[in-house]
């Protein structure tokens, strides 16, 4: 469909005899945030793995734009689009928060074989990552040493530096991992109007947040995607009510 | 002051007294502390060129005596040809440095291409094997090639020319040396300031994130491995000059250790870190090597020292550690 900017089919991978990832076909439309919940373990992030490019695929092909990226190294499908965080903070940490987000605007520009000019006289790359850096927030921060960032703010760097590809997608392992209340529903706010510059993959355990936020819920189980649909559906879905939740009440 | 100004302060202290002390020495007649300075300086050039792979790119090469043994033969087989009017591969030998020095950065580069091409896909204890590897074969076959010398070596009888300067007099091969130890050290700080030392350092600290980012690993650290190898291929041609003598002991594995030593004394990846570990080595091994036959045991010591109480070197010492800030 021409609104797909992601499509997976038939996507599998094993761990020895673990299926950690079983036949997973989904889409990621225009304009929309996408959420893929499940338990622990049930092989989300190896998911991620696979449609960054960080693992391969033992079947199944990633499409991106129409056009088929499963065989990409996974710098190249960052270039081609792909604007992911990760689910344990993955930053460089000896240098500054600026730096970060500056490097990430030189992975996008492609142009990192340059020997000559300073990248601290280059005015387009600095206000370039300073403007992204006061959108999420880290203004202030921006001389301060990621290694020494606290864990929300190291979070807001990983979007920042994802939002710095301007990618044709983001993919996010779990960008509200140990928010807080205060936190999260801030990184809300912000993931609502993020969805209009690319369409959001979404891995999150924060129900509320999952539901206030998706348009479309994935509920994958052991490898398998057992049922798609919107909130209301993914709700009231029985299936999804026995296996995944258990408890009825918690949704 | 902060760490940064900290540092240009150091450097150009440690920049003004290897012009000083030799310039004394030249006044004073001493010639064997002008030799003694240059062999710092050429020692300083092969670690800053190991620096571009070890301190940007946590690369730990431990065969970069190839590439310093590679440099050392170009210019002991250029003027052993040019000597007796003979010719090598259809050409002709030459008694000058700089289309020497152009080979021997262009053959080191080749061979660093080629090495990290096989190399750079592994890490960790891998990688240093497989450039051990490397390196020993170069030995071997050196040591093993009659042609120029063998395990005897290749002398060469006079010493190699330079326009505009009379290279057999200590103080001009000093003046060389030192200016192209100068230009070493400008081309490495433009390219650690540059957008390729802030992917290579990037890629050091956290690979996966870079690759994130759009910016592939492997060609990067290919590319810096080739740069180092090239500035220590040139040094090689400079040391077999200065010393007028290349043998396979140039590319003895002991030689490697030596360059990594010097950086980790003079500090990891920073600037100077090279020229004050040269200097700290050749120091040790004039002032303990007269006093006692174990000086590199003390030296051992104060090696074991650094690496557990001063991570940064000397450098990180006296100027504090390295910030990326801005
Ligand atoms: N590299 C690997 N080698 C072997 N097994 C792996 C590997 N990576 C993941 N697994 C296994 O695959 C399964 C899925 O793991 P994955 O990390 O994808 O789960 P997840 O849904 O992201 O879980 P969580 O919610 O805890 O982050 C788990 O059983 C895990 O132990
Ligand atoms: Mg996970």
């Amino acid at each position: 469909m021409a609104d797909d900017i992601l499509a997976l089919h038939g996507l599998s991978r094993a761990f020895g005899a673990l299926k950690a990832t079983d036949d997973v076909s989904l889409t990621l439309r225009r304009g929309e945030i996408h959420a893929l919940i499940g338990p622990n373990g049930a092989g989300k992030s190896t998911l991620m793995g696979l449609v960054s490019g960080k693992l391969a695929p033992d079947r199944g092909t990633v499409w991106l734009e129409g056009r088929d990226i499963t065989r990409l190294s996974v710098a190249a499908r960052a270039r081609a689009g792909l604007g992911r965080s990760f689910q344990v903070s993955s930053l460089i940490p000896e240098y500054s928060a600026l730096r970060n987000v500056m490097l990430a605007l030189q992975g996008r520009a492609g142009h990192s074989y340059r020997f000559l000019r300073p990248v601290m006289r280059d005015q387009a790359l600095i206000s370039g990552a300073r403007a992204i850096l006061a959108r999420v927030g880290l203004g202030p921060r921006a001389s301060v040493e990621a290694a020494v960032l606290s864990h929300g703010e190291r979070r807001l760097l990983e979007i920042a530096m994802a939002l710095a590809l301007s990618p044709k997608c983001f993919l996010l392992d779990e960008p509200m991992a140990g928010l807080g209340a205060e936190g999260t529903k801030q990184l809300v706010t912000f993931l609502h109007g993020l969805k209009q510059d690319a369409p959001i993959l979404l891995i999150e355990h924060d129900m509320d947040a999952v539901f206030q936020l998706a348009d479309r819920i994935s509920v994958l189980v052991y490898g398998r995607i057992i049922a798609t649909g919107s909130a209301a559906e993914i709700r009231a879905n029985p299936q999804v009510r026995a296996v995944y939740l258990g408890t009825e009440d918690s949704l | 002051m902060d760490s940064t100004r900290k540092e240009w302060l150091l450097n150009a202290l440690i920049a003004g007294a290897l012009f000083a002390v030799p310039l004394w020495a030249w006044l004073a007649n001493e010639p064997f502390i002008i030799t003694l300075a240059t062999r710092i300086a050429i020692l300083a050039i092969a670690a800053v060129g190991l620096n571009i792979a070890l301190g940007l790119g946590g690369m730990v090469s431990f065969g970069h005596a190839l590439y310093l043994g590679l440099g050392g033969y170009v210019a002991g087989i250029a003027a052993h040809h040019a000597f007796h009017g003979t010719e090598v591969l259809g050409l002709p030998g030459t008694n000058q440095m700089l289309p020497i020095w152009a080979l021997a950065m262009v053959l080191s580069g080749l061979v660093a291409g080629v090495v990290g091409a096989l190399s750079l896909r592994t890490s960790g204890i891998f990688f240093i094997m497989i450039t051990l590897a490397f390196a020993q074969m170069g030995f071997f076959f050196a040591l093993s090639w009659p042609a120029y010398g063998g395990e005897d070596g290749l002398p060469i009888f006079v010493r190699n020319q330079f326009p505009g300067l009379n290279t057999a007099r200590p103080w001009d091969m000093f003046l060389l040396a030192y200016a192209v130890l100068m230009l070493c050290l400008l081309a490495f700080a433009g390219l650690r300031a540059a957008r390729f030392g802030a992917a290579l350092m990037a890629i050091r600290q956290n690979p996966d994130r870079a690759a994130a980012l759009g910016i592939s690993p492997f060609g990067i650290k290919l590319v810096g491995f080739v740069l180092s190898g090239m500035i220590t291929g040139l040094a090689g041609a400079m040391m077999a000059d200065l010393t007028r003598f290349v043998s396979p002991a140039m590319m003895a594995w002991t030689v490697s250790g030596e360059l990594i030593v010097i950086i980790i004394l003079g500090g990891v990846g920073r600037l100077f870190g090279p020229v004050a570990g040269a200097a700290i080595l050749v120091g040790f091994e004039v002032f303990f090597g007269g006093l006692t036959e174990h000086w590199k045991l003390w030296l051992g010591l104060v090696l074991l020292g650094v690496v557990l109480f001063a991570r940064g070197g000397l450098i990180g010492l006296l100027a504090g550690r390295v910030r990326h800030g801005g």
